[in-house]
């Protein structure tokens, strides 16, 4: 079987899969609908929410982020895991002894407002949207690549699957299947992970290769059988070419430090990860299943790294003075560049600019060539190959030495062709990817549907509607915010990529100041929470709209707010919210008694049962 | 309020829960596991990460502070929420508010 079948066959049997478990799993009420009935075992909802959280970008683009950034990608290893210790130790127990069934809820009785609830809404409603449209879109493109359908084809076939499980199944349905998908998606990562550990160190676990001497197969190759760790060795490549050193990064620190807190701060504090912990059956519950969803993460977060060293170290030492086309008197030096240099490069994923004319390919630090990538013809047109037999770009080439441009999503989509690995692991790939993609993309779409039917008709426009309807609600809601969300994957605005800073940065800035304070101050009032939230999301998002709409040119270091950019803002909008929302609270009158007993309440685990009844 | 000392709780009196000396426990425990999370992280994974980098974790080729940013903070995460866990089920029980 060739790659293509192989690839139809593993995705085709996990849609199924999933189709599968969302017809056992209907919803039959509202609670059913949003919390799953708050009956999920523990470890089931630690898996499903290790799949919500994980992302196609954590799964397809993350790995070769770090690997091109090195330490300074350290922020998003630290960022989206260290979350999770805020969430267990500081909100999910306690929003799971309050027990309803959304963020804005919470926000909204606490502080006995309204006004608030709206906040919370719409914050909820931009956040979610933001991050599926990303998702749809990688949907798209793992089918693009994979299988040869058109990217439009392939966003709606993702849609009709979170269709069907989503709408059918609410956040029943939707866990089940995360569950499912977490094990295809941690399979499909480690499967590659472990080979590549293999060939480059000849160690089976690929956290202890990366710490350990290059041996094997393409090890040996690159170190000549001299002994040198991996580290030491990606360390001098980079020294040699230019490039910052791998271990210590490039970025200052205030802005690694305030872009690690941006992002824990804003994991802990996005509606589709809290929402998760209203799912299970106790408070205790709550407690372990933050800890079993950090271990599921870990596995894959702890790999990226690992693999990320080793493909820069394999590439840099595949790639860096060989000749591109393997003519005769190149040969008897230096190899050529390997077959998939060539194939992903006719993908459009690799571009390089012989600027010397030597055919080489020369890789140093800074950009090949000013703008967008953007070819001269389609790879299969002989009058758009240079001298070499390259692809040839239409961009004017840099000033500097580097000659090639390579996409970071190709670290992992290309490790099971630079590794040589069967058929079949390409497909687990494609199907991983998906699965990272669609449990993400259906997290999301609850969220938002659930804003709409619950927290604005049924707790704002409509009291008095009845669960049946409202349910029927919650399903129409789900499928419009599913067209919605495959339009936006079809014809991606192209701020997309821009506005993941937000998304973060606005539940840094918003959400959980509000939360916190909420549970571990009694006195804090509506007058402060309302004003801290404005006062925070309205400076985050400020910065952010002026570094990347109003002025993107002068978005460097030297303009930006104490060193720190947009990424990192979050944090300073955070401090922003604590530091107007204190004096407020302590200026107007405390809550009143209701309030406070429902502080008391949450803060006491015994009795979760009951708070979730009504 | 009653303001008794966590520690000289009597589980006899389980009937008269003791609400701020619970609260006061359960700030204990966060705080000082969250003084860990920041340690492990801001502490040796970023504000003394260039320092660190000069020693090499004990039988590895990692620069010590890079671990830490890298692969010990996130091992440490881990741990850290486990422990939490066993150690507010054991004060949930001491305080007679568990659960089971």
């Amino acid at each position: 079987m060739d790659v293509q079948t192989w690839t139809f066959a593993i995705v085709g049997l996990t849609f199924a899969l999933y189709i599968g478990i969302a017809l056992r799993t209907r919803a039959g009420s509202t609670k059913d609908f949003y919390v799953a009935g708050g009956g999920v075992p523990p470890l089931a909802n630690g898996m499903a929410t290790a799949a919500d959280w994980m992302s196609a970008a954590s799964f397809i683009s993350m790995a070769g982020l770090i690997s091109f950034m090195g330490y300074d990608g350290s922020v998003y290893l630290m960022g989206w895991t260290g979350g999770y210790v805020l969430l267990a130790l500081l909100l999910a127990p306690y929003l799971r002894k309050f027990g309803r069934f959304t963020v804005p809820d919470f926000v909204g009785d606490r502080y006995a407002s309204s006004a608030a609830r709206l906040v919370a809404v719409v914050c909820a409603i931009f956040v979610s949207f933001t991050y599926v449209a990303g998702q749809m879109r990688g949907v798209g493109v793992v089918f693009g690549r994979f299988l040869e359908v058109e990217v439009q084809t392939g966003v709606v076939i993702g849609m009709a699957i979170v269709l069907v499980y989503a709408v059918l199944g609410g956040m029943k349905g939707i866990t089940y299947t995360q569950v499912a998908q977490f094990c295809v998606l941690i399979f499909a990562f480690m499967v590659p992970a472990v080979f590549i550990a293999i060939l480059m160190t000849g160690t089976v676990i690929p956290q202890i290769g990366f710490g350990g001497e290059l041996q094997g197969a393409l090890g040996d190759a690159i170190t000549g059988g001299e002994r040198v760790s991996l580290l030491a060795k990606l360390d001098g490549l980079h020294e040699e070419l230019g490039f910052a050193p791998y271990t210590s990064g490039a970025k200052s620190v205030i802005d690694v430090f305030c872009i690690t807190m941006a992002l824990m701060v804003g994991t802990a504090g996005l509606p589709h990860v809290i929402v998760r912990f209203y799912t299970v059956p106790r408070v205790r519950d709550a407690r372990v299943s933050a800890g079993w969803a950090l271990l599921f993460i870990a596995i894959l977060y702890t790999s990226a790294p690992a693999v990320a060293a080793f493909a820069r170290t394999n590439l840099i030492a595949a790639v860096e003075g060989a000749p591109y086309a393997a003519t005769a008197e190149a040969a008897d030096e230096r190899a050529a560049v390997p077959p998939w240099f060539k194939n992903w490069e006719d993908t459009g994923l690799i571009a390089w600019i012989d600027k010397d004319g030597d055919g080489r390919i020369r890789y140093r630090s800074g950009p090949a060539f000013d703008g967008k990538l953007s070819y001269l013809t389609g790879p299969d047109d002989p009058s758009g190959r240079g001298s070499s037999g390259e692809r040839l770009v239409g961009n004017a080439p840099s000033a500097g030495d580097n000659e090639l441009y390579i996409d970071k999503d190709i670290m992992v989509l290309a490790n099971p062709e630079i590794a040589a690995l069967p058929d079949w692991v390409i497909a687990l790939v494609a199907a991983g990817g998906l699965a990272a993609a669609l449990s993400t993309a259906a997290g999301l779409l609850l969220v938002i549907s659930t804003a709409v039917s619950h927290d604005l008709l049924k707790r704002t426009l409509a009291p008095g509607i009845s669960d049946r309807r409202e349910l029927l609600a919650a399903r129409l809601s789900a499928t419009a915010a599913v067209i919605a969300a495959g339009y936006l994957g079809i014809h991606p605005p192209g701020f997309v990529g821009e506005v993941v800073a937000f998304a973060f940065g606005l539940a840094a800035s918003s959400f959980f100041p509000a939360i916190l304070m909420g549970i571990f101050s009694r006195r804090m009032n509506k007058y402060g929470a309302v004003a801290g939230m404005v006062c925070g999301m309205g400076f985050t998002a400020a910065y952010i709209v002026y570094f990347k709409f109003v002025a993107p040119d002068a978005n460097t270091v030297e303009n930006w707010w104490l060193g720190i950019s947009p990424e990192g803002i979050g944090t300073l909008g955070m401090i922003i919210n604590f530091a107007v929302a204190i004096p407020i609270a302590m200026l107007t009158p405390p809550p009143d008694k209701a309030v406070q007993a429902l502080v008391s309440d949450i803060r006491v685990p015994a009795g979760a049962g009951e708070a979730s009844a009504h | 309020m009653d303001q008794a000392d966590p520690d000289r709780h009597d589980p006899t009196e389980a009937a008269a829960f003791d609400a701020a000396g619970y609260w006061r426990a359960n700030l204990k425990v966060v705080g000082i596991l969250l003084s860990i999370w920041f340690a492990v992280s801001f502490g040796a994974g970023i504000l003394f990460a260039r320092p660190l980098n000069a020693v090499e974790l004990p039988g590895t080729g990692f620069p010590l502070g890079f671990w830490f940013a890298q692969q010990g903070s996130i091992y440490t995460f881990v741990v850290l929420i486990f422990v939490y866990v066993g150690v507010m089920n054991r004060l949930d029980r001491r305080f007679g508010v568990s659960e089971d």
